[in-house]
């Protein structure tokens, strides 16, 4: 088993240096012409107004927290469904408890309106 | 072993005795010739992606009823090396204010995300990189550090059109990996095994796709979702964002979160393939391992065709639409799916193949049935809300 | 040295030396990164030690949810991400003694446990780890409890962040 995750390890570190080659070959053969026009920020062609930073939007933390209760649950069920092709059904019957608390969770927030986008 | 029937370990074992004919100690010859089946796996997705560009234009111009490039080559087959030479020779562009390491990590590390999936598909029955026994949660893993990459390149280039199409791109990415996920449960519940190889294995005689079309439907909607292309690119609405989080990027380093796409893509075809239409099986002729390589490239080829198909055919959905339809609707249904597929792969396990298959298809079909009638009750409901109960039109009498 | 130990080494000077980054970076989105690093460090552990199923569950819930999350507060919350303070208070070299009294008594512990030398012994091949946990998890005389009080958990976690964010809407 641990010579998979060393070929898995070579696999990284090669393919890591791939996407590099090309960007090394751009940096020879492309010209390089700074000046602070170009480089300035694109805003749909006008000149940049305002703070650089985004309003404060709790939704996307909202949509994180949610991702993150619901991708642990899952990562939960996949020892459940390679064990559960041995077992009895009660064993299908422990998951689908599982999954219905975590579905009631769900209703929960759908309900107190935290899904909206607004 | 011969090598029709094993081509990869002929060859590794050719190399492995010229090398320690040279002298050279066991262990070294194999990671040499372990570099080098990596280096040649990497080159061929890298000449893959290059193919795809020239087949993304052409089916997209077909789409639209016109020709596409024709000029360089024979049907225009030599426009992605002009393509590659442009993006090359182009000037590389940093705009002030951007974080130097991180603006220069983020295309590399979202190639090179794709690229590390390649390291599990198993391409026929004997070409694989490795048959790693987590290998469905390590394509969510690669999954997880494409959203980085990301995230990294929207915020590096100081510009807040890029955040915000960032932000809106991993926002959308997360919440369809929940789908996704329980989609790729139903292969490993019917299956047994987490590893890619193993489902294919286990795909005989009868196809995941007519066990669990849903989940073959389900899968098929969150992987469009996490591939950023259309129905749901806010990403890169060019009338909204314009390019969304890869605006400041020019040249070689665009032409990685391109390439990066299109591989990505065709890569989830794949994916399809392997999961839900039997890899590289096709009813026996897959003893022979470089027919089931070109039998998987087929398979691969066909789910990209579909992504493609849905790409050039729907609008945009906005993004609230976007995650409503995730969270409100794809998330209980896979959840409903996976739960009723579980229960029937156990009870019904003692049958004979084809009864079993049939009754989890109708089962299946059911459910469907099902879901449509909720939801036109449902959107019957909004209609009458929204429109306030207007009575239906008297056509009018002709005299 | 095996293979095995210098990837450890290398592993272990990538791990301190992100954690210490991360600790010690003025920009906190390059400390959310050097911390997504640290992970993946930690993830390469797990690989070592033949936990194939607990390296890309470190992956996809600790890098792929923890870290996006971290990253989102961190860019959502802060209109100036640098941190202009001082980096260290007039009286550190109390804090220096007693970390490194905390980190002499740990390794005291760990160099008085009899079995410190073990080398892990090699897993006979038709052992499937994954298949195993699965077994644990759900037979009633192994964890099934805990699996199911899990649930309840992350249902707790989920009405807890709702009401937090509920409470701080207009």
């Amino acid at each position: 088993m641990q010579n998979e995750w060393l070929y898995i390890g070579l696999f990284l570190v090669i393919g890591i240096i791939v996407p590099i080659v090309p960007l090394i070959l751009s940096r020879i053969v492309a010209p390089r012409k700074p000046n602070p026009i170009k480089q300035s920020t694109y805003e749909c062609g006008i000149e940049t107004v305002g703070e650089n930073w985004v309003q404060f939007k709790a939704q996307y933390y909202i949509y994180a927290l949610v991702f993150l209760v619901f991708d642990v649950e899952t990562v939960f069920l996949f020892p459940w469904a390679l064990a559960m092709n041995q077992l009895p059904l009660f064993v299908v019957v422990e998951g689908i408890v599982f999954i219905l608390i975590l579905m009631v969770g769900l209703v929960f927030v759908w309900r107190k309106g935290m899904l909206e986008w607004v | 072993m011969t090598f029709w029937s094993d081509p990869i370990n002929f060859i590794a074992e050719w190399l492995r005795g010229i090398l320690t004919g040279w002298g050279m100690a066991l262990d070294w010859a194999n990671v040499l010739i372990a570099s080098l089946g990596i280096i040649s796996l990497i080159l061929f997705s890298m000449m893959l992606a290059i193919f795809l560009v020239w087949v993304e234009r052409k089916v997209v111009a077909r789409f639209q009823d016109r020709v596409g490039p024709n000029r360089i080559g024979p049907y225009g087959l030599f426009q992605p090396f002009a393509d590659i030479i442009k993006l090359i020779i182009k000037e590389d562009i940093t705009p002030t204010g951007a974080d130097k390491v991180v603006y220069n990590l983020a295309p590399v590390l979202a190639l090179a995300s794709v690229i590390f999936l390649w390291a599990i598909l198993p391409l026929a029955s004997n070409i694989y990189g490795v048959d790693l026994n987590v290998a469905i949660l390590y394509l969510v893993a690669t999954g997880a550090l494409g959203t980085l990459a990301i995230i990294m390149g929207g915020w590096a280039s100081n510009n807040k059109y890029a955040l915000i199409g960032a932000f809106r791109m991993v926002a959308t990415m997360i919440s369809y990996e929940i789908p996704m996920v329980v989609a790729l449960l139903i292969p490993t519940i019917l299956s047994g095994t987490m590893s890619v190889r193993g489902i294919v294995e286990a795909q005989d005689p009868i196809w995941y796709f007519i066990l669990s079309p849903l989940g073959a439907l389900v899968f098929l909607i969150s992987s469009i979702a996490e591939l950023g292309r259309a129905p749901f690119d806010l990403n890169e609405a060019e009338s909204e964002i314009v390019a969304g989080f890869h605006i400041e990027y020019t040249g070689m380093k665009f032409g990685l979160f391109y390439a990066g796409e299109l591989l990505h893509a065709f890569t989830f075809g794949g994916l399809m393939a392997i999961l839900f239409f039997g890899g590289y099986r096709f009813f026996g002729l897959e003893q022979y391992p470089l027919v089931g390589f070109l039998v998987f490239l087929a398979k691969a080829m066909f789910g990209y065709w579909v992504i493609m198909w849905v790409k050039y055919t729907m609008p945009r959905i906005r993004i609230d639409h976007m995650l409503a339809f995730n969270w409100k609707f794809l998330t209980p249904f896979a959840f409903f799916v996976l739960v009723v597929t579980a229960v029937l792969n156990k009870v019904l396990s003692g049958l004979d193949t084809w009864l079993f298959a049939s009754l989890i298809f109708g089962a299946n079909l059911i459910i469907a049935w099902i879901t449509i009638e909720i939801l036109r009750v449902y959107s019957r409901r909004e209609r009458r809300l929204a429109e306030g109960n207007i009575p239906a039109p008297v056509p009018p009498a002709h005299h | 040295m095996t293979p095995v130990q210098i990837v450890f080494l290398l592993t272990a000077a990538l791990i301190i030396g992100s954690a210490v980054m991360v600790v010690v970076s003025r920009n906190l989105v390059h400390a959310a990164l050097w911390l997504v690093a640290t992970l993946f460090g930690v993830a390469i552990l797990y690989a070592i030690l033949d936990a194939g199923f607990l390296a890309v569950v470190q992956v996809v819930v600790y890098i792929g949810a923890i870290a996006i999350l971290f990253i989102f507060a961190v860019m959502l919350t802060r209109k100036e991400m640098r941190d202009r303070g001082p980096q260290h208070r007039k009286d550190w070299w109390i804090a220096a003694m007693i970390g490194l009294l905390v980190l002499a008594g740990l390794v005291s512990v760990l160099v008085g446990q009899p079995e410190i030398n073990r080398i892990a012994g090699p897993i006979p091949p038709d052992f499937d780890p994954v298949l195993a946990l699965g077994h644990a998890l759900v037979s009633p005389d192994a964890y099934v409890l805990p699996f199911e009080v899990a649930s309840i958990l992350l249902l707790a976690a989920l009405v807890g962040a709702v009401y937090i964010a509920a409470s701080r809407k207009p």
